[in-house]
């Protein structure tokens, strides 16, 4: 317990302990717990010298901040306007199925997390599907499982699945447009 | 001394007022949902509104955080203000069904259909319990969380909170916290029993019979004006 307050105060300290930074002192705190403990919100709270509510007002704010532990990788689907009418509705229902867990949660065995969002900024390619930050545009149905295998081996997962993404998106995605 | 145009009329604010403070300093009301003497203004509410400008450019500006300006024309009871304010309430009343100002609200301003599917909330999202415990108890014990749709007031992790102390004020300023005269589980999503302060025995005798004087400020014996 120790060892996580001494590591949350260097993260702190890091941002020289001001307000204005309490963002990017979040930010650090979920990278490195991989979400925000409950306890580090109040460690936080008291080193800024702010209402707890303000930092939780923040930190459920924002989609980079999780207040559950969030599973190893993060997979994220769009659901914008451009994605939706590219069916990205069909997609996430597929990635639901194959991964048995609704959105906005974490799989059984801790290895995914399941979430949308509301247009990424890249239309162009859509339907888009992130995983662990990377892009995977045209996605379709039948691509689910490929990425998602990918990062469910320990192995694989690693520089590969990104060039290996690009080229599946190249190829799946103008030859699926052309017909 | 600041001067402006109100309702037609040559009038002078004092500096820093509102617009707001300068018409109810003229004895104009404007009705108000967020906005609380003592406390910061939000500007959440969109029910102040008042009209700004010479018509075609005229713009529609909450009247609560705008700040009375040399030469500002203001018209708080146009047609474009009213149709506002009754959407505003619509609005609202379609949030939270179950509120007695809100359904108070829509009686006074002649609001009689609800066209959004009731979502019988308890929160409008006025962001007047945040205010006053903050500002006046300065407990800070609530605040607004998660955004968007999802948006709500809570206390730090939806738990009892060390902070809050029991003072009840967020209960006292809640204009959903107090219930609309059937209950909580009326059938409609709009009671306007007091559309028109109407009462019966004015039917029968030429004076007001009424015992407690003030007429039908109870409500018993009102019902809709035959039009
Ligand atoms: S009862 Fe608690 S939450 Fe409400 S105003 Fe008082 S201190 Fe704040
Ligand atoms: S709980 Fe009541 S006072 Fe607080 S924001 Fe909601 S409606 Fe307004
Ligand atoms: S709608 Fe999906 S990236 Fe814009
Ligand atoms: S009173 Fe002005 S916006 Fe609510």
């Amino acid at each position: 317990m120790d060892t996580d307050k001494t590591r949350i105060q260097s993260l702190i300290d890091k941002h020289q302990g001001l307000k204005k930074n309490l963002v990017a002192i979040l930010l650090d705190i979920q990278e490195s717990f991989n979400y925000l403990p409950p306890e580090s919100l109040r460690q936080v709270a008291k080193a800024l010298g702010m209402p707890l509510i303000d930092v939780l007002g923040v930190a459920t704010f924002y989609r980079a901040f999780s207040l559950r532990p969030r599973g190893k990788h993060m997979c994220l689907v769009c659901l914008g306007t451009a994605c939706h009418v590219r069916g990205a509705q069909k997609i996430l229902e597929e990635i639901e199925r194959k991964l048995d867990v609704p959105a906005g949660e974490n799989t059984k065995d801790g290895q995914f997390t399941l979430e949308t969002a509301a247009c990424l900024g890249c239309c162009a390619i859509g339907p888009v599907v992130v995983v662990d930050g990377a892009y995977q545009g045209h996605a379709t149905i039948r691509k689910v499982a490929p990425i998602l295998d990918k990062y469910r081996k320990p192995k694989a997962s690693g520089k590969r699945p990104k060039a290996a993404a690009k080229t599946a998106t190249r190829k799946g995605g103008r030859a699926a447009r052309k017909k | 001394m600041i001067e402006l145009i109100l309702n037609g009329l040559p009038v002078k604010a004092e500096e820093g007022w509102t617009v707001l403070e300068t018409a109810n300093f003229y004895g104009l009301e404007i009705p108000t949902l967020c906005h609380h003497e003592g406390l910061t203004e939000f500007g959440g509410c969109r029910l102040c509104l008042v009209e700004i400008g010479e018509p075609p450019k005229s713009n529609l500006v909450t009247s609560c955080t705008y700040p009375a300006e040399a030469g500002l024309v203001v018209r708080t009871d146009t047609n474009r203000v009213w149709a506002a304010r009754r959407m505003m309430i619509e609005l609202m009343l379609s949030v939270a069904p179950g509120s007695k100002v809100l359904q108070d609200l829509a009686s006074k301003f002649g609001v009689t259909k609800v066209r959004f599917t009731p979502r019988n909330e308890e929160c409008i999202l006025c962001g007047l319990c945040v205010r006053i415990c903050a500002e006046q108890m300065d407990a800070k014990a609530i605040g607004f969380q998660q955004r968007g749709h999802k948006r709500k007031i809570s206390t730090p992790f939806d738990m009892r909170s060390e902070e809050c102390r029991l003072c009840g004020a967020c209960m006292y300023v809640c204009p959903v916290c107090q219930l609309r005269c059937q209950g909580p589980n009326a059938e409609t999503a709009l009671c306007n029993g007091c559309l028109t302060m109407d009462p019966t025995c004015l039917e029968h005798y030429d004076d007001l019979q009424c015992w407690m004087y003030d007429a039908g400020r109870c409500g018993t014996c009102v019902r809709e004006k035959k039009s």
